[in-house]
């Protein structure tokens, strides 16, 4: 089970109060887990990554475990502490824009 | 008794404000999607209670918002506007090729006839519609696709389709204007485009009268006479009265010719209304003193409307969008600044009061009038 901790206009958007918790099957990547994300909240689509390219967007960063995973491949393992529920993984609205 | 919806676009938000016909008292509702900008959003004349906005922001993109009672509840629709095949290029503002890419919708544009049929005016300059009431868009790609299309080039605000103009008499012609590339018109229901630049003059660019290139800011059409149109361009208020073949300019003695937005009176098709603004450097109106200006001949003869208006240290701007005309009689004004205003008049610009004062900067007003 890992733990999804939103910004809080994307909470409002998919309609949850608090984290969103996600099963993903196979390895837990930044793909599969945004892929898993997606498939629970359609809404999102669009909002954290290109429909297409699924490119993130430029103001939307990934953190986890004190760690910037934002540039990291799309294929790239998330951390244990992650994968297990310890640690939640931290789509973050970048601070930007006074 | 009838009513008046107001559908208000804000840097925050969007907001309904609702009245009787009498247009005294007003109620404030949002903000809806707070915190997101609202470039625009608009009503079904089909079905008024439909209502599309535009709800973007820098780190989340694109949402199209859709009501199906007024404005009271919204829900998310579809969110992918992808240009029809290989995009190509534009002109970028250095003279190179920039590949075009999505940024924002500017203006959503309902039917006339069909609530589920809506267009979208994007950034970069290009032309969407579906007709699933928002859930998927397809680009209607000869605009874009126009031979004069590589070297359309961004104005300051952007490379914006935000003029889009259905003929009520004619459901094969659309009308479009993209800042800086200008007018354009589609005869063939979003087939096929040409520009109708014609008689436009803009000293900004290297060829005055070029065929493309112009800072078209606004057009609009009396739905009685939809072959005569009047546009505010970047500098120049311009009239024509053969569909856009050719322009001719009515700015005639406004303090200023720049300005972003031009009405029409809803039972008055030659009565037209303006708010000029300093300068393109200088956002504000003229000597502080915010004026609306009416021409009740179809342009060159003007007289400024102030009662109610400030007219002393005003420096708001009043963007393309954020001017609209009701359909009661007499006929109703409304505009916001982007000092968060939203004024309003119930008799045609003759006297004006403010309906709310400390909105977030107005984007665009759109009006219903509602039975």
């Amino acid at each position: 089970m890992i733990r999804v901790v939103l910004p809080a206009h994307l909470r409002t958007l998919a309609g949850v109060d608090g984290d969103v918790t996600l099963e993903v099957e196979g390895p837990a990547t930044l793909r599969s887990v945004l892929d898993a994300l997606e498939a629970s909240y359609p809404v999102l689509r669009g909002t954290i990554r290109d429909h297409v390219t699924e490119r993130r967007r430029p103001f939307v960063r990934f953190f986890a475990c004190e760690e910037d995973l934002s540039h990291e491949l799309p294929d790239t393992p998330l951390p244990a502490a992650v994968v297990s529920g310890a640690e939640p993984f931290l789509v973050v609205g970048a601070m930007a824009g006074g | 008794m009838s009513s008046v919806r107001l559908l208000v676009g804000t840097r925050k938000g969007a907001f309904v404000l609702t009245s009787d016909g009498n247009r005294e008292r007003w109620a404030v509702n949002g903000p809806h999607f707070g915190g997101w900008e609202v470039y625009h959003l608009k009503g079904s004349t089909a079905d008024p209670q439909r209502l599309y906005a535009s709800q973007s922001t820098g780190w989340f993109g694109q949402l199209i918002q859709r009501s199906d009672d007024g404005g009271k509840t919204w829900a998310p629709a579809g969110n992918q506007f992808a240009y029809d095949g290989v995009p190509g290029t534009h002109q970028w503002y250095d003279g190179t090729p920039h590949p075009w890419e999505f940024k924002r919708v500017w203006h959503v544009e309902p039917s006339l006839t069909d609530p589920d049929t809506v267009y979208a005016g994007a950034e970069d300059a290009a032309l969407f519609r579906s007709v699933d009431a928002g859930q998927t868009w397809q680009e209607l790609p000869g605009l874009r696709g126009h031979r004069s299309g590589h070297a359309w080039a961004p104005g300051a605000g952007g490379l914006c389709l935000h003029t889009i103009l259905l003929d009520p008499s004619d459901a094969k012609r659309i009308f479009v204007a993209i800042s800086a590339a200008g007018a354009f018109r589609s005869d063939d229901a979003g087939e096929t485009w040409r520009p109708i630049n014609r008689g436009l003059k803009s000293e900004g660019i290297p060829d005055p009268d070029a065929e493309v290139g112009h800072c078209v800011h606004r057009i609009a059409m009396h739905p009685s006479r939809p072959g005569v149109l009047f546009m505010q361009k970047h500098w120049d208020v311009m009239r024509s009265d053969d569909a856009g073949e050719s322009w001719h300019e009515v700015s005639g003695n406004l303090p200023t010719d720049f300005g972003f937005p031009i009405g029409v009176h809803a039972h008055e098709p030659e009565t037209i209304y303006v708010v000029p603004i300093k300068s393109d450097s200088e956002h504000y109106p003229p000597e502080g003193k915010l004026r609306v200006f009416r021409s009740r001949t179809g342009g060159n003869d003007w007289e400024a409307l102030t009662t109610g208006l400030p007219q002393r240290d005003c420096y708001v701007n009043v963007l393309r969008d954020a001017m609209a005309l009701d359909t009661l009689d007499p006929c109703g004004v409304y505009f916001g600044t982007t000092g968060g205003q939203v004024y309003g008049s119930a008799d045609a610009g003759d006297h004006w009061n403010p309906i709310v004062r400390d909105l977030p900067a107005v984007l665009s007003v759109e009006v219903q009038t509602l039975p």
